[in-house]
C-alpha cells in the first residue's frame, strides 16, 4: 500500500490547477451563461496534450496512467467543468475504444489525430427512447454488403458539433437484441448527418450537447469497430472507464465549491468572528472535506486497478456513484455557506451546484451505478 | 550558442512560512517548491530563443544548487523545455555561496549566456547574478527585460521611466527582470513525458568557504485590524490617524 504520488503526477496535476487558473477561469462565467463553445480554451488544452493524454505515445498521445487523469480531471472540472467533459469523451469514450479495439488502419486515422487534440471525439449511444436501457437502440445500421447504411437519432451528444469523428451504436441484427448492435466510427461530415440545435442546458452550458441526426448514411465496412455484433459490449467497457472520468469531475466539482467555501468562511463575518468560527459552518465544512476525501479514494482505486490491468468496473461505479453525489451534497452547502452571495454568477459556486446536477445524470445515473454495483456484489 | 538558466528552488508563493530551532531555520514541513518566479521567466526566454530558428542557441541548460529535494523542480524546468539539468549537491547557504559554486562548473562547462532571475521570491537576495558575474570576470547585465540574439546582441534593460538597450559580446550573464518572457510555459504531457529521459546530473560541491550565518528569522508582525470608518464621518478618520495611528 502506498499513498504516495509520483513525481509525475504532481506535475501533471500542477499543470493542470496552472492551465485552470490561467487559462479556464477567465471568462468562464460569462462562457457559461452564453453557452458560448471554449474553442480557444480546447485548443490550449490540446497543445498541452490533455485531450490525448491516455493515449499511447505511439499514437501520438501523452501516455500517462489513469491516475494522472483523475487528476488532472479534478483540476480542470473546480474551475471549469464544460471543458473537463470534453476532455474527458474525448480521452475515456472514444480514444480509449479506438486504440483498444480499432485496427492499425482506424488507429492511424482517426486516433491520432484525436491524441493530438486537432480532431475531437463524440461518442452515439444515447438516443430519445435510449438512455439508461442502452440496449433498446432504434438507430439501425443496415448491412449493405460493403458499406453499412445508417438511419436515426441520437440524443445529448457531448461535443455532437464540435466532433469530426464520431463513434456511433446501432443495431444490424435486430432478432439478436444488444448483441446484434455494432459500434462503427463515422465521419461527421459525411452526407446524410445533420445536427440539432445546442441545447439549453442547466450547468455545463459551453460544452455543445445536440441531437445528431442520421438519414442514409453511408459508413464503409472497415470502420466497424471490433468484430460484428461487438457495439454494446464496447458501449459498456467504453463507459466503464469513461466513469472514473465523470468521477473526477464530479470530485473536482465538489473540491472546488469546497474550497471556495472555506475561503469564504475564513473571510466573511458574521456576530463578531469570522463565520468558520462558528460551530455550524465549521462542521460543514469538515464533512465537506470528509467526503471529498473519500470520493478523492474511490476515483484513485478504481484507476489504480485500471492501470494494474485488473478489473475496475465494480470500483468505476462506486466511484462515479460516491462522487457525483458529493458533488451534490458539497456544493449545495457551499452555496448555503456563501448566503446570498452564493445564488448569484459571480461567486461561481452556484454554477458548480449546476455542473454537480450533471454528474449524477449522465454516463449513467446514480441509479444506473447502484444496479451495476448491486450486480457485482453477486458476482 | 548555449545557454545557462540558473534556477532557485523556492516555497510557493501561497505558502504560510514558519521558523525552527530557534528560529535560525526554514521550517519545510508541507511546503510545496516551486521554480523561482524570475527563473521560470528566465527558462521560457532561453526557450524561446532557442526554438527561434533565426539564431544559433542549440542547448539550454538549467543549474541549481541543492539537495536531492530540488530535483523535483529540475524535472519541472526540463518537462518545459531544458535540455538538461545540473544540480550542485550542496546546502546553499547563501548568495555568495551559490554564485560560487556555479561558478566553479562554469570554469570548467563553457556557456555564452547565463541567465540568473533578479531575485529569488525566497531570500530576495538579489546578489547571485551579479556576484557570478564578477566571479567570471563576464559582463552582467541587471534589470534585463528582453535579449535579442540577432546579428548583433541587443539586451535590453528597465531604467525609471524607460528603457535602455545595451550591445554586448558573450559570456555574459544577464540578471532578468519580470517583462522577459510573457509568462512561465505550462509543461505539456509530451514534455512532462520526455523529461523521463533527458540527463539530469548531480555534481559534488566545490569547496568553498560560507562566510555568512543566520543569526535569526522573524515573521512581520500580524495586520491590526481593519477600522471602517463611515464617509460622512471623515473627521473621525483624522482623529484616529492623528491620535491612534500618529501619523499626522
Amino acid at each position: 500500500m502506498n499513498f504516495e504520488f509520483t513525481e509525475e503526477h504532481l506535475m501533471i496535476r500542477d499543470a493542470a490547477r496552472d492551465f485552470a487558473q490561467r487559462e479556464l477561469l477567465p471568462g468562464v462565467i460569462e462562457r457559461d451563461d452564453k453557452a458560448i463553445y471554449p474553442t480557444e480554451q480546447v485548443k490550449k488544452l490540446a497543445e498541452l496534450g490533455f485531450l490525448g493524454m491516455l493515449v499511447g505515445s505511439k499514437y501520438d498521445g501523452g501516455g500517462m496512467d489513469t491516475i494522472s487523469y483523475v487528476l488532472a480531471m479534478e483540476e480542470i472540472s473546480k474551475v471549469d467543468s464544460s471543458v473537463a467533459v470534453i476532455m474527458s469523451v474525448n480521452n475515456s469514450l472514444v480514444c480509449w475504444g479506438v486504440e483498444k479495439y480499432g485496427t492499425e488502419e482506424q488507429k492511424e486515422k482517426y486516433l491520432k489525430p484525436m491524441a493530438r487534440g486537432e480532431k475531437i471525439g463524440a461518442f452515439l449511444l444515447s438516443e430519445p427512447e435510449a438512455g439508461s436501457d442502452a440496449t433498446s437502440q432504434r438507430t439501425t445500421a443496415i448491412d449493405m454488403g460493403d458499406h453499412y447504411l445508417v438511419n436515426g437519432t441520437k440524443n445529448w451528444i457531448t461535443n455532437g458539433k464540435s466532433a469530426s469523428t464520431y463513434i456511433v451504436f446501432a443495431q444490424t441484427h435486430k432478432e439478436l437484441k444488444h448483441r446484434g448492435i455494432n459500434a462503427l466510427i463515422v465521419e461527421a461530415d459525411t452526407e446524410g448527418i445533420s445536427v440539432g440545435p445546442h441545447e439549453n442546458k442547466m450547468g455545463m452550458r459551453a460544452s455543445d450537447t445536440h441531437s445528431v441526426m442520421f438519414n442514409n448514411v453511408k459508413v464503409p465496412k472497415e470502420n466497424r469497430l471490433g468484430e460484428e455484433g461487438f457495439g454494446f459490449k464496447l458501449a459498456m467497457k467504453s463507459l466503464e472507464g469513461g466513469r472514473i472520468g465523470i468521477a473526477s469531475q464530479a470530485l473536482g466539482i465538489a473540491s472546488g465549491a469546497y474550497e471556495l467555501a472555506l475561503k469564504y468562511a475564513q473571510e466573511r463575518k458574521a456576530f463578531g468572528k469570522e463565520i468558520i468560527n462558528h460551530q455550524v459552518i465549521a462542521f460543514k465544512l469538515a464533512d465537506m472535506a470528509v467526503e471529498i476525501e473519500a470520493a478523492r479514494y474511490f476515483c484513485l482505486k478504481a484507476a489504480w486497478l485500471k492501470d494494474q490491468g485488473k478489473p475496475y468496473g465494480h470500483a468505476s461505479a462506486m466511484a462515479k456513484l460516491y462522487a457525483a453525489e458529493t458533488a451534490m451534497k458539497v456544493t449545495t452547502e457551499a452555496v448555503q455557506i456563501h448566503g446570498g452571495y452564493g445564488y448569484v454568477k459571480e461567486y461561481h459556486v452556484e454554477r458548480l451546484m449546476r455542473e454537480a446536477k450533471l454528474t449524477q445524470i449522465y454516463e449513467g445515473t446514480s441509479e444506473i451505478q447502484k444496479i451495476v454495483i448491486s450486480r457485482g456484489l453477486m458476482d | 550558442m548555449k545557454i545557462l538558466v540558473c534556477i532557485s528552488n523556492v516555497p510557493d508563493t501561497t505558502t504560510k512560512v514558519k521558523f525552527k530551532e530557534d528560529n535560525t531555520l526554514l521550517d519545510d514541513s508541507g511546503i510545496q517548491w516551486i521554480i523561482n518566479p524570475w527563473d521560470e521567466l528566465a527558462l521560457t526566454r532561453a526557450l524561446e530563443l532557442k526554438e527561434d530558428a533565426g539564431n544559433s542557441v542549440n542547448e539550454v541548460c538549467v543549474i541549481n544548487v541543492g539537495g536531492s529535494l530540488t530535483e523535483a523542480t529540475l524535472r519541472k524546468a526540463l518537462a518545459i523545455g531544458a535540455d538538461k539539468a545540473i544540480r550542485i549537491d550542496a546546502c546553499p547557504s547563501d548568495a555568495y555561496h551559490v554564485a560560487g559554486q556555479i561558478a566553479e562548473y562554469l570554469k570548467e562547462n563553457v556557456y555564452d549566456l547565463i541567465f540568473s532571475g533578479i531575485e529569488s521570491s525566497d531570500y530576495n537576495g538579489s546578489s547571485v547574478g551579479a556576484m557570478l558575474a564578477e566571479f567570471m570576470n563576464y559582463s552582467g547585465i541587471s534589470s534585463v527585460t528582453n535579449v535579442n540574439l540577432d546579428d548583433d546582441i541587443v539586451v535590453s534593460r528597465a531604467i525609471p521611466g524607460g528603457k535602455q538597450m545595451i550591445k554586448t559580446e558573450t559570456p555574459f550573464v544577464a540578471i532578468v527582470q519580470k517583462g522577459i518572457a510573457k509568462e512561465p510555459r505550462i509543461p505539456s504531457m509530451r514534455g512532462i513525458m520526455m523529461a523521463r529521459k533527458k540527463p539530469l546530473e548531480v555534481i559534488p560541491a566545490a569547496e568553498l568557504p560560507v562566510l555568512t550565518q543566520t543569526v535569526k528569522f522573524e515573521l512581520p508582525q500580524a495586520k491590526g485590524t481593519c477600522k471602517m470608518i463611515d464617509p460622512e464621518h471623515v473627521e473621525q478618520l483624522v482623529e484616529l490617524l492623528k491620535n491612534e495611528a500618529k501619523v499626522l
